[in-house]
């Protein structure tokens, strides 16, 4: 009797074990999220379509010549241009590590430094969304609020103040 | 001679009792909407859109939409994020049709001082910078905190204010006397009072319109933020949500684990207004950094 209970109780557990086996874990791969195009300033891109003639010059250095209306506040004493813009493939930026990175999946780049903004971004608690609160959402890209330049957000001028309370109803 | 007392002890008790049920039926939620029958319902609102369409001289809708199953609203406002701009009042004054003049404001946007930390006794919501954020101050606009345990809804002697299902806590506009206990009783500021008949552009009504939310309201009734009701029951964020530049506000099913409003309330430092008045609010402010 003890033992048909104990040969019931252990199939069933190897039943649940097998059972949970086929189950795989869930991907490590983070997927691509739907954003709205970068916004880039008009007719910049693709910015091959003028670098491609062009020879790559790494040294950092000030613009003269072109670009000259981007002044970089993030991190200037220790980056510039080609630490997110791709040298040898101008339509595209790259991670630390070398990879390749379009511009619509900018967040990845972003990301690196900014992981903590990232996770909370990506569970949906940084940064705006509309839409659905139980459907299809609308993101945003960082750089559709933060100029990547210089992304602190920017003072913007309040809406009217409410009217005080008056003494007499007019 | 000893004839009348019993009767009339039996008719006093009779009476007492036919009150006391009456005062019962009439106090404890009575969600005076879903006492109509159906077909009843269906006629009012039918009444309710000719009229204002004759009001206001164009096609307005008003939707019956019940609590959707399974969902409990809630609501997150990041602290930290927010910087003042007031966005989040007009989007809300054009969402719901409030009254633009006398002027209603569901939301309140109030200028705190760092230095005093969350303490409204320093707040001022008359704020009025060329440029916000101010240095030194951060802001915490407040609505309706649609409480749990609503304090407004206990006082209504005609039951014209309930909390739903889903922890709306709405008003019955035709069942509002404008007694305005409720916004004696509500320790937020959250409830107005239409003092006259709404002043609404006709141009400006949204008709996108609900019956215990922003249809639009006769003189003498006391409104308040309903979470718009009529976008979240159909599974959209409140307009306050969608309009708000630094993204500050958040919304969702708190019943759903994977709602970011779950991930705020597990991940982040949380606070509600007034916690010790147990009013148990699902408006929850928090600091994302």
């Amino acid at each position: 009797m003890h033992r048909g209970w104990l040969l019931f109780v252990l199939s069933g557990t190897a039943l649940l074990a097998a059972d949970g086996a086929k189950v795989p874990p869930a991907p490590a791969a983070p997927e691509r999220i739907e954003v709205p195009p970068p916004p880039f300033s008009d007719g910049i891109f693709p910015c091959s379509n003028c670098h491609s003639s062009m020879p790559v010059n790494r040294t950092r250095r000030e613009l003269k010549d072109m670009h000259t209306d981007i002044v970089l506040k993030h991190d200037e004493a220790h980056r510039w241009c080609l630490d997110c813009h791709d040298a040898t493939n101008r339509d595209f930026l790259h991670l630390a590590s070398g990879e390749r990175v379009p511009f619509d999946e900018s967040y990845r780049l972003c990301g690196q430094c900014h992981g903590e903004k990232y996770r909370d971004w990506r569970a949906g608690v940084h940064g705006r969304r509309t839409g659905n609160w139980n459907g299809a959402k609308q993101y945003l890209l960082c750089a559709n609020c933060h100029n990547p330049h210089q992304p602190h957000f920017k003072a913007l001028a309040p809406k009217p103040a409410p009217l005080p309370p008056t003494r007499s109803m007019k | 001679m000893n004839a009348p007392q019993d009767p009339s002890r039996r008719m006093f008790m009779a009476t007492a009792g036919g009150a006391a049920a009456g005062l019962v039926m009439t106090a404890c939620g009575p969600k005076r909407l879903y006492e109509m029958p159906p077909e009843k319902l269906k006629h009012s609102i039918a009444q309710m859109e000719r009229d204002y369409k004759q009001r206001f001289g164009r096609e307005i809708t008003v939707s019956d939409q019940g609590p959707l199953p399974g969902v409990h609203f809630a609501y997150a406002l990041d602290i930290s994020r927010c910087i003042g701009c007031r966005r989040c009042v007009y989007a809300c004054v054009n969402e719901n049709n409030q009254s633009r003049d006398p002027q209603i404001q569901w939301i309140r946007v109030f200028e705190m001082e760092e230095e005093k930390g969350v303490d409204f006794t320093h707040g001022n919501p008359y704020y009025h910078p060329a440029e916000v954020p101010q240095e030194g101050h951060f802001y915490i606009p407040v609505a309706c905190q649609q409480c749990e345990d609503p304090p407004c809804t206990k006082v209504c002697p005609t039951g014209a204010t309930w909390s739903e299902k889903d922890g709306i806590v709405v008003i019955d506009y035709d069942w509002c006397i404008g007694c305005r206990y409720c916004m004696a009783a509500c320790p937020y500021g959250a409830r107005h009072f239409n003092w006259k008949t709404p002043g609404i552009p006709a141009n400006e009504i949204n008709p996108h319109t609900h019956y215990l939310g922003n249809r639009p309201r006769p003189k003498g009734v006391v409104e308040k933020c309903t979470f718009c009701i009529q976008r979240t029951r159909e599974g959209r964020y409140p307009a306050c949500v969608e309009v708000c530049p630094v993204g500050a506000r958040k919304f969702g099913n708190i019943l759903d684990p994977d709602s970011e409003i779950r991930y705020i309330i597990e991940h982040k430092r949380v606070l509600v207004l007034k916690e010790e008045l147990n009013t148990v609010p699902r408006f929850f402010y928090f600091y994302a950094t």
